[in-house]
C-alpha cells in the first residue's frame, strides 16, 4: 500500500471511528449508571438524523435543523428514560432489557410507518461536502470537521465529568446508587441528564452519519448501535475516553481491513462482533475500563 | 402412581388430537396448527433461557437459522443442489451432506447447539448483560455469512425445493417432546440450580452452584430446540432465504415469552396461540386504513407498532404476563404450609 492511499484510508478510518465513538459515549454513560445497555440508542441516533433531515426540509438553515436534531434527540432520550426506564429501576434487570428492547423496535417500526423504509436522501450545505485535493488525495471537508468536532466534543464530556458537580453526581452514581440517593442527590435528575447528554452525542453522530453516507432510513441505527456498543465494550464500558478509543480503533480496523484485503469486504459489519467476542474472552474490562461490579462491593 | 397415569392419558389424547388433525382437518388449518407448533418449540425453549434461567437472550432468529441451513442442505437431492447454486459452484461438502428427516433436524438441533457453547465462553464468563448484545449480533453475523459464503449457502437467493417432510405430526409429537423435556427440566435438580442462578447469582454461587455451567446448559438446551424449530421450519416452508431469519422472529417470541409470563412453560404454550392469533387478527392494521371516509393509506410496520407498545406496557404494568412463572397445573394445587 502507498503512501497516498495509506492517508486516504488514514483519513476515512478516522471520520468512520468518530461516529461510532460518539454513539458509544452514550451507551458507555448509560451503562455506567444503570448498568443498562440501552438497546434503543442507536435509534435516537436515527431520530437525530430524522429530525434534522426534516427540519431541513421544512426550509429551516443546516445549522438550526442540527441543533433541532441534537435537541430533539435529547428530548426523545430523557422521555424514554421517563417513561420506561425509571418506573423500573427497582424491577430485575432482564424486565428493563426487554423494556429497552421493546422501545427500540418501537422506534425502528414507528418511524417505518410513518416516514417508509425507503432510505432518503440526505444533502449537507456545500461547505460540508467540499472536496480538497491534495497530493493524489480527496480530503472532503467533511473528513476533516468530523473527527475535529468529536474531539472538541470529548473534551467538553470530559469537562462537564471531572470538572463540575454534575459530573462529580454522574460519576458518583456510577459507583453506588444508592448512597448517592444518602447523599441528598437527586438521581433520577442525573440519570436524566446522563440521557440528555447520550442522547445529543448520538443525534450528533447520526448527522455525521447521514452526512458521510448521504442517505437515512429508520433501520439505520441497528448495525451503528451494536459497532458502537461493541466499541464502548473494547475501550472498557463506563469509561468515557475508553469509548473514544474503542470507536477509532474500530473504525480504523474496518477502513484498513477492507483496504488490504477486499475479498473481506462482506464481512465488513462482522468485524465488531469480533472484536466484541474477543475483548470478553480475554479482557472484559477493556481497554482502559475498571471493573465495574467490583467497585460495587 | 395415579399421576403418572393420568399424565400418560393426557399425552395420548394430544397425540391421537394430533393424529386426527393430520388425517381430517383441511390444509389451511392444517398451515396454521403448523405454524402454531413451531412457535410453540420455539417460545419453550426461548423461554428456558430467558425464564428460567434468568439470562436475556436475543439469539432464536439466529439458531433456527442454524437449524434450517443445515436440515435444508441435508435433506435436499443432490442433483437440485446442482441445479439450484447458481453463482458458484456447491462445495463438495454440501453435496455429500444427506440424511433423512429426523436425522436431518436432529443435526440442526446439534450444530445450533454447538454454537451456543461456543458464545457461551466469551459470555457467561464475564458478569453483566452482555448475552443479549452478543445475541443479538449474531442475528446479524449469520446473516452476513450465509449471504457472502454462496459455496455453502447459495448466497442471498437461498435454499429452495426443500423437501416438505414437515407435517403436523411431526410438528406436534416434536412440539410435545418439547413440551415434557422443558417440564422435566425445570423440575429436575439442573431446573432448580438455573432458577436459583436467575433469583440471585451471588447466592446461588455460595450454596455451591457453578453458574457458568448452570447457564450454558440453559443456553446449548434452548439451542437445541430452536435449531430443531428452523428444521421443521425450512422443512414446511421448502424455501429459505438469509433475510427471513431477521430480528422479528425473535420480537414475536419475546413478545409470546412474556405474554405467558418468563419462566412458565404453560403460560408460554397459552400465549403462543393468542399471539399467533393476534398477528392474524391485526394484519388488518397494515393494509390500507379508512377512518371517516378518509383513507389513511396503508402502513407496512402497523402491527409491530402495536406489538412494541404491548410489550412495554406489559413491562411497566403487568409484569407477569398471564401465569407469572408458575406453572397452570400449580394454580390448582392447594397450598402446602
Amino acid at each position: 500500500m502507498d503512501m497516498q492511499i495509506f492517508l486516504q484510508q488514514l483519513v476515512n478510518g478516522a471520520s468512520l471511528g468518530s461516529m461510532y465513538a460518539l454513539i458509544a459515549i452514550g451507551y458507555t454513560m448509560v451503562y455506567g449508571v444503570l448498568r443498562l445497555i440501552n438497546f434503543a440508542h442507536g435509534d435516537i441516533m436515527m431520530v437525530g438524523a430524522y429530525f434534522t433531515f426534516f427540519a431541513k426540509a421544512a426550509g429551516l438553515p443546516f445549522e438550526v435543523a442540527v441543533l433541532i436534531g441534537i435537541i430533539g434527540a435529547a428530548i426523545v432520550g430523557i422521555l424514554t428514560d421517563k417513561i420506561a426506564y425509571k418506573p423500573l429501576r427497582d424491577a430485575p434487570k432482564i424486565s428493563l432489557l426487554i423494556t429497552a428492547i421493546g422501545i427500540s423496535f418501537f422506534l425502528e417500526n414507528l418511524f417505518t410507518v410513518l416516514f417508509g423504509s425507503t432510505p432518503k436522501a440526505f444533502s449537507a450545505p456545500e461547505y460540508l461536502t467540499k472536496i480538497f485535493h491534495i497530493h493524489g488525495i480527496y480530503l472532503p471537508i467533511s473528513v476533516i470537521i468530523i473527527p475535529t468536532v468529536t474531539l472538541l466534543i470529548l473534551a467538553v464530556v470530559l469537562w462537564i465529568l471531572y470538572k463540575t458537580k454534575y459530573g462529580m453526581a454522574i460519576r458518583a452514581l456510577a459507583f453506588d446508587i444508592q448512597t448517592v440517593k444518602l447523599m441528598g442527590i437527586d438521581a433520577d435528575r442525573i440519570i436524566m441528564i446522563v440521557f440528555a447528554i447520550g442522547s445529543a452525542l448520538a443525534a450528533i453522530g447520526g448527522i455525521f452519519y447521514a452526512i458521510s453516507y448521504p442517505s437515512i432510513d429508520p433501520l439505520m441505527g441497528i448495525i451503528v448501535g451494536l459497532k458502537a456498543f461493541a466499541a464502548a465494550v473494547l475501550g472498557g464500558i463506563g469509561s468515557v475516553g475508553g469509548a473514544v478509543v474503542g470507536g477509532f480503533i474500530l473504525g480504523f480496523t474496518e477502513i484498513f481491513v477492507v483496504a488490504m484485503f477486499p475479498e473481506l469486504g462482506g464481512y465488513k459489519d462482522a468485524f465488531a462482533f469480533f472484536f466484541l467476542i474477543l475483548v470478553l474472552l480475554f479482557k472484559p474490562t477493556g481497554i482502559m475500563g475498571q471493573d465495574l461490579e467490583r467497585g460495587r462491593f | 402412581m395415579n399421576k403418572f397415569i393420568r399424565n400418560i392419558i393426557l399425552i395420548a389424547i394430544v397425540i391421537y388430537f394430533i393424529y386426527y388433525a393430520q388425517k381430517h382437518f383441511d390444509s389451511y388449518t392444517l398451515s396454521i396448527l403448523d405454524n402454531i407448533g413451531i412457535f410453540a418449540i420455539l417460545a419453550l425453549s426461548y423461554n428456558l433461557i430467558n425464564g428460567i434461567a434468568g439470562q436475556f437472550s436475543l439469539e432464536p432468529n439466529g439458531f433456527v437459522a442454524i437449524g434450517a441451513y443445515f436440515t435444508a442442505i441435508l435433506l435436499i437431492p443432490t442433483d437440485t443442489k446442482l441445479d439450484m447454486f447458481a453463482l458458484v459452484d456447491p462445495a463438495p461438502i454440501i453435496l455429500q451432506m444427506k440424511a433423512h428427516f429426523l436425522p436431518a433436524i436432529l443435526i440442526g438441533g446439534v450444530a445450533a447447539s454447538f454454537v451456543a457453547l461456543l458464545l457461551s465462553f466469551p459470555v457467561f464468563r464475564v458478569r453483566g448483560d452482555y448475552l443479549a448484545i452478543v445475541t443479538l449480533g449474531f442475528g446479524f453475523i449469520i446473516r452476513i455469512f450465509a449471504i457472502n459464503n454462496p459455496a455453502y449457502t447459495n448466497g442471498a437467493m437461498g435454499l429452495n425445493d426443500i423437501p416438505e417432510e414437515a407435517n403436523f405430526l411431526w410438528i406436534g409429537i416434536l412440539c410435545v417432546i418439547t413440551f415434557l423435556v422443558m417440564i422435566h427440566v425445570i423440575y429436575s435438580k439442573f431446573g432448580r440450580a438455573m432458577k436459583s442462578v436467575r433469583d440471585d447469582e451471588d447466592a446461588a454461587s455460595a450454596m455451591g452452584i457453578n453458574t457458568f455451567k448452570m447457564k450454558t446448559y440453559a443456553f446449548m438446551t434452548s439451542a437445541f430446540f430452536e435449531g430443531v424449530g428452523g428444521g421443521l421450519l425450512a422443512s414446511m416452508l421448502t424455501t429459505i432465504t438469509p433475510d427471513q431469519f431477521s430480528f422479528l422472529l425473535t420480537f414475536q417470541l419475546l413478545i409470546i415469552i412474556v405474554l405467558g409470563g418468563l419462566g412458565s412453560m404453560s403460560g408460554a404454550l397459552i400465549a403462543t396461540i393468542l399471539v399467533m392469533g393476534g398477528m392474524e387478527w391485526l394484519r388488518f392494521l397494515d393494509d390500507d386504513i379508512k377512518i371517516f371516509g378518509m383513507d389513511l393509506g396503508a402502513h407496512p410496520g402497523m402491527r409491530m407498532v402495536v406489538f412494541a407498545i404491548l410489550l412495554i406496557v406489559m413491562m411497566l404494568f403487568a409484569r407477569r404476563g398471564l401465569l407469572g412463572d408458575r406453572e397452570l397445573t400449580e394454580f390448582f394445587k392447594k397450598k402446602s404450609k
